[in-house]
């Protein structure tokens, strides 16, 4: 009998350790399988894979360095707007507004220093007002109405957009101050105009917000479970709100380096960005950190899409391409994600 | 009033019903016969398989073979098709109603032929009128025009009855007037509402109709029914005539008849001064209540559906809004001002229910869901690293029994019991002095369960207070040294010490009603 129950005992510790060896098979680390590297660092590979095949039918144009140096420059506010949507979107709100609000920085930096005669620095100070300005309206009607921020940020974008027409007098205003134009596109570190660089040090910033502070792990359990986060102490409604007024002046901040690229402003080009910064945006949260919206991420999916358009242009393609790629690589990005996982809803 | 069952075929008769669940048994060969014109009250407690057994009407479940089912006398193919149970003469009124409270009277009463009729033009004018006549009929004051949303709770389910007997009238067999199932359509009503339905209800069996009526309420049953059958633990254990039984035969079926045969655990209530105290609690038609818990007691809350207990964690931790005081360790605070966040400041913490929708987010890694709170304890040099929180999140699990525990995981991997194992170890890291929890065991397999108690009754024992909301009789009587039960948002019976066992809180909770009519 005692014999019976010693042999039992015996296969339950047996069972047992094999079951911790299952268990510690089932969980692998984070990123060290092979999928998960392939899914983090895809969208870099295919980067690569896209200039080669360029560049096997226009090698001198696709393998000259000066074609991405000033590629990276003249992107430079595609990626500040697409770190400025990325906000939002972590928190779980659409901002529409943002092309907007970077049209509208533009035009009055151009409008105060221009035509009014405003010192640079004043001027670019009060555009980035203007932008939390913008945000904060956005979190007012979505917060304190409740209405859903897709439309707010889509009527407000709109409702900008009559305003920057209303202040450029429907014309462009050329004749912005040499400094701004100096301190965006006319230095150049390593051949690249400098506006790339401070483009660089935001990503890097919001990266180390996302991933290495309380606030940004806390901003993406609001964006994933509200009331998950309103338990568990999180002011969601002062996160929100943050994040919305935030998005403004980073877009604002795009606008500043618009105007500063091209020494003027005009009333319609900016609300262009809005398409891209969106494809950037998704297309970006399909890698590095997959399946949340990240700055590297954001950062390399801008620069693979205008590495495309690029290339398109070399082959000699005419400009309409520009919509092909920004409108299709957003859908076809999001699909291939969704299928990469196992077509789960997308949160 | 007596309907013999012989005479007429049965309206719906029953025979031989059992459902399995893996190795569970939740109905074991039930039969049931429910006469033509009959109110037909189904009783029993959590657990008993009464709503098993209207799932398998509804088509929800399979049965197990050899049962077999009859309407009118023909009898229903097995498992019931869901989409075809209306054709066959039976329909079903939920408790959440299934209005759609956006649209008027009028299009929820039509919504059945409004969205699988082939009209391609509505008569809104003569739907209105013929509406307006439905109502007249059953004595309703219902605007057929009104916005669903904009009606009276007892409108609402008063609309949700009639269109359900008005789609059983509209198959036009009159030798088939069909059976109408109610399935605890009462609890969140008010009492002169409840008798509004009972008139609404009787109206519809004065025309030949059957009505099938469960509830938790014995009161109720003896009220409406003509007869009843009480189901305990998958078993018919009776079929009575309802005039003829007293409220205590009731009872003793529903909670069984074996109250001194488990003493519970009986664990000894600590003595000491009152450490948390709530006075005066109310909101959302609960309290006025005084709640006070000495260091290290495991207070349980307690009652039927709609009775208000499981409201009470809510309330005290700011989530829901709630008016009064509440003081710990001389230290008040009102809790109309309470927010989650100022909860924490004052070191409560709440675990609720729904573990997925409000305890932790699924789709972000169980290191994450545990860090939360902490998240600035963890900070390095660099700020804060996932590799920080994943080993600390690790080393919980791995004190907490959390199996696997892999912390990089997403929180929806885990099984039911180790999701909330997690998430209660997310909350006694911070180790709160009142910790509220609202059913901390459901959904959770045996072995969780246990390791889920141990961890409640060693924070207890290291001094702080625990408030357990729950219909989970056995669980209040093992954990709890105290346990309230609650009746109309009122606490109504305390049960402490040798009082305190599972059929002691079963049979408080069921004879509660009267004690406050």
């Amino acid at each position: 009998m005692s014999d019976d129950i010693n042999a039992y005992e015996a296969r339950i510790t047996a069972l047992e350790a094999k079951l911790a060896l299952l268990e510690a098979a089932r969980a692998p680390r984070a990123g060290s399988d092979w999928k998960g590297w392939a899914e983090r660092y895809g969208l870099i590979g295919a980067w690569a894979l896209l200039i080669l095949l360029i560049g096997m039918a226009r090698p001198d144009q696709m393998f000259a360095w000066n074609s991405y140096a000033s590629m990276f420059g003249s992107n430079a506010m595609v990626v500040v707007l697409t770190l400025a949507l990325i906000i939002p979107l972590t928190t779980g709100d659409f901002d529409l507004s943002i092309a907007a609000v970077m049209g509208l920085s533009s035009m009055i930096v151009a409008v105060l220093n221009v035509k009014l005669g405003y010192p640079i620095v004043g001027a670019i100070a009060i555009a980035l007002l203007a932008g939390a300005v913008v945000g904060a309206i956005n979190a007012f009607f979505i917060l304190y109405f409740g209405v859903f921020s897709l439309i707010v940020t889509l009527g407000t974008g709109y409702f900008i957009s009559g305003i920057i027409l209303w202040l450029a007098n429907s014309g462009t205003i050329a004749g912005v101050s040499m400094d701004l134009v100096n301190a965006v596109i006319l230095t150049r570190v390593f051949g690249i105009p400098i506006g790339f660089y401070y483009a660089a040090v935001l990503t890097l910033i919001i990266w180390y917000v996302f991933q290495h502070t309380a606030l940004g792990r806390r901003m993406l359990f609001v964006g994933r479970g509200r009331e998950v986060a309103r338990l568990s102490g999180v002011n969601v409604t002062k996160m929100r709100t943050g994040a919305l007024i935030a998005s403004g002046v980073i877009a604002a901040f795009a606008g500043v380096l618009y105007t500063g690229m091209r020494g003027a402003a005009d009333p319609s080009s900016a609300l262009a960005f809005l398409l891209p910064a969106f494809a950037a945006a998704y297309l970006g949260s399909t890698a590095i950190y997959p399946g949340r919206f990240n700055a590297p991420g954001a950062f390399v999916a801008v620069f693979f899409l205008s590495t495309g358009i690029m290339g398109l242009n070399f082959l000699g393609v005419s400009s309409f391409v520009q919509n092909l790629f920004y409108g299709g690589g957003l859908v076809i990005a999001v699909a291939i994600s969704q299928l990469i996982r196992g077509r789960k809803p997308m949160d | 009033m007596s309907h013999p069952e012989g005479g007429a075929t049965a309206a719906l008769s029953i025979t031989n019903l059992s459902k399995r669940f893996g190795g569970a048994i939740a109905l074991d060969g039930v039969s049931l016969a429910v006469a033509r014109g009959e109110v037909h009250g189904l009783l029993g407690s959590n657990g008993s398989g009464k709503s098993t057994l209207i799932k398998v009407l509804a088509g929800f479940h399979s049965p197990e073979p050899g049962a077999r089912v009859e309407l009118y006398g023909r009898p229903v193919l097995l498992p019931i098709p869901g989409a075809e149970v209306r054709k066959l003469g039976l329909a079903f009124v939920h408790q959440n109603l299934g209005l759609i409270p956006s649209l008027s009277v009028t299009e929820n009463l039509n919504i059945g032929a409004l969205s699988t009729g082939t009209a391609w033009a509505i008569n809104w004018r003569a739907a209105h009128a013929k509406a307006a006549e439905t109502f007249a009929k059953f004595n309703l004051a219902l605007d057929p025009r009104a916005e669903v949303g904009t009606l009276s709770p007892v409108q609402q389910a008063q609309l949700a009855i009639v269109r359900a007997y008005v789609d059983l009238q509209s198959l036009g067999d009159p030798d088939c007037p069909g059976v109408l199932v109610l399935d605890e359509p009462t609890p969140f009503l008010p009492r002169a509402g409840v008798e509004q339905l009972f008139d609404l209800v009787r109206r519809c069996t004065a025309t030949g109709a059957s009505v099938i009526f469960v509830s938790h309420d014995v009161d109720e049953v003896r009220e409406l029914t003509d007869r009843a059958t009480i189901l305990r633990d998958g078993h018919r254990v009776d079929t009575v005539v309802t005039a003829s039984t007293p409220h205590a035969a009731f009872v003793e079926r529903i909670i069984g008849r074996t109250m001194h045969a488990y003493g519970g655990a009986a664990k000894p209530r600590p003595t000491g001064a009152p450490h948390i105290k709530a006075t005066g609690l109310a909101g959302g038609g609960i309290g006025p209540l005084n709640l006070s818990l000495a260091k290290g007691e495991i207070l349980g809350l307690t009652g039927l559906i709609g009775s208000g207990y499981d409201a009470v964690p809510a309330m005290l931790y700011g989530a829901r809004p709630a008016t009064g005081r509440i003081e710990i360790a001389g230290q008040g605070t009102a809790l109309a001002v309470m927010t989650p966040e100022l909860a924490l400041e004052k070191h409560i913490a709440y675990l609720p229910a729904d573990r997925l929708g409000q305890a932790g987010v699924g789709s972000l890694a169980v290191g994450d869901n545990v860090a939360l709170p902490v998240y600035e304890k963890l900070r390095g040099a660099f700020g804060l690293t996932s590799s920080a929180v994943m080993a600390h999140a690790g080393q919980l699990g791995a004190e907490a029994g959390v199996k696997p525990n892999a912390p990089h995981l997403p929180l929806s991997a885990l099984s039911g019991g180790n999701a909330q194992k997690a998430v209660l170890a997310k909350w006694l890291q911070t180790q709160p002095e009142l910790l509220l929890l609202d059913e901390p065991t459901q959904g959770v397999d045996v072995g969780a369960r246990q390791a889920i108690w141990d961890a409640l009754d060693t924070t207890a024992a290291q001094g702080a207070c625990v408030i357990v909301a729950s219909t989970d009789y056995e669980q209040l009587a093992q954990l709890c040294h105290r346990v309230l039960i609650f009746a109309r948002g009122q606490v109504v019976a305390e049960l402490t010490g040798g009082a305190l066992s599972k059929e002691s809180i079963a049979e408080h909770c069921y004879r509660s009603l009267p004690r406050i009519a």
